[in-house]
């Protein structure tokens, strides 16, 4: 699927967030979604890079897309699949 | 309602586990649990659920901090000495946790004022130490169907237990009535590893907060035994009593009663 097909219900930008903070604030804001809907989290951790996606896998969601914005930012797509 | 930063990092711990999440831990910053007695068992107990962030917090006892309170009673302090267990307590607490409200009766609880202190709480936590008030809180709660997570401790060995009114055993269908004041240890035969409260007060903390966020399974008719020497824990059935005077089909117990205090506060 290219990017620009999947239309996030949510946005959260968690830039200059390290972990565990990072995963904490993705969690609450998936928490707050309903089971279907595609979250987009704006991160420039690099640890968070490969850390938020493994979490969110751990915990019955999907990643569906990892994609470098430029230099420092990267985008997570994640779509809830459980409560 | 929404956590600040300083709550999703005080919680993060919480948060990011499955069973808890920020639903889970908003209820507990909803919820409402009354410890009794301020003692061995209250302290930890009491420091557990703060730190976890439950929301309200009402202790009730009627001492005063002592020297001798000081090997087990972790929530108080030197510079506390005679100063009412719930008020030092409550200070430890309140500084641990300022999320917390933090409600201090200094008191006794009795058969005509424990109804109504405890009706407002989510869960009850017995950390009493003596069995007037074990069970006289085991039918209060038995009446008000409220959750009752029940310990107790000796020497080497503490109790832990989960009564749940109408869906479990109660402390009545483990211990049909107070044994006679002659057969409890008295007070020179009393002792306690000073740590054993700090076991069996985080187990109690446990259990409550497993009630409060409805996960996992209760002490529910069940007595775990734990042996410090012997480094055992046993689970033994307590399977509930349909002849119970409290929670059985035909109670004989239809009202609270005080027992005399004629025992040694053991334990607490
Ligand atoms: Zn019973």
């Amino acid at each position: 699927m290219r990017e620009e097909e999947i239309k996030p219900d949510k946005k959260i930008d968690i830039r200059g967030l390290v972990c565990p903070y990072t995963f904490v604030k993705a969690k609450l804001a998936i928490e707050d979604m309903e089971i279907g809907q595609v979250l987009e989290i704006l991160v420039d951790y690099p640890e968070a890079i490969k850390n938020i996606p493994k979490s969110m896998q751990d915990h019955g969601q999907t990643v569906l897309e990892i994609s470098k914005k430029d230099d420092r930012n990267w985008v997570i797509l994640v779509r809830k699949e459980k409560e | 309602m929404e956590f600040t930063d300083e709550q999703v990092q005080r919680y993060s711990r919480h948060i990011i586990l499955p069973e808890v999440g920020g639903k889970g831990q908003k209820k507990l910053l909803a919820s409402k649990v009354f410890l009794v007695g301020a003692g061995g068992l209250g302290c930890p107990v009491g420091y557990y659920l703060t730190a976890a962030g439950v929301g309200t917090i009402g202790i009730v006892d009627n001492d005063e901090v002592e020297l001798s309170n000081l090997q087990r009673q972790i929530a108080h302090g030197t510079d506390r000495l005679g100063m009412p267990k719930v008020e030092s307590a409550k200070k430890t607490f309140q500084n641990l946790n300022p999320d917390v409200n933090i409600i201090a009766l200094r008191g006794r609880l009795t058969k005509d004022n424990i109804l109504d202190i405890i009706n407002d709480y989510d869960v009850v936590v017995d950390g009493s130490d003596n069995f007037p008030t074990r069970y006289l809180v085991n039918d209060a709660c038995v009446m008000l169907k409220k959750p009752l997570v029940s310990g107790a401790i000796l020497r080497f060995e503490g109790q832990v237990t989960t009564v749940l009114p109408g869906e479990g055993h109660c402390y009545r269908c483990l211990f049909e009535a107070p044994p006679p004041p002659g057969l409890v240890p008295s007070c020179q035969e009393a002792g306690v590893l000073g740590v054993l409260p700090g076991v069996i007060g985080a187990l109690q903390a446990t259990e409550v907060l497993k009630i409060l966020l409805g996960k996992g399974q209760p002490l529910k008719n069940s007595l775990l035994i734990y042996n410090a020497l012997s480094v055992s824990f046993r689970k033994v059935k307590v399977p509930r009593n349909p002849d119970c005077p409290i929670c059985g089909a035909h109670p004989t117990i239809t009202a609270l009663q005080d027992y005399d205090q004629g025992y040694c506060q053991l334990g607490g």
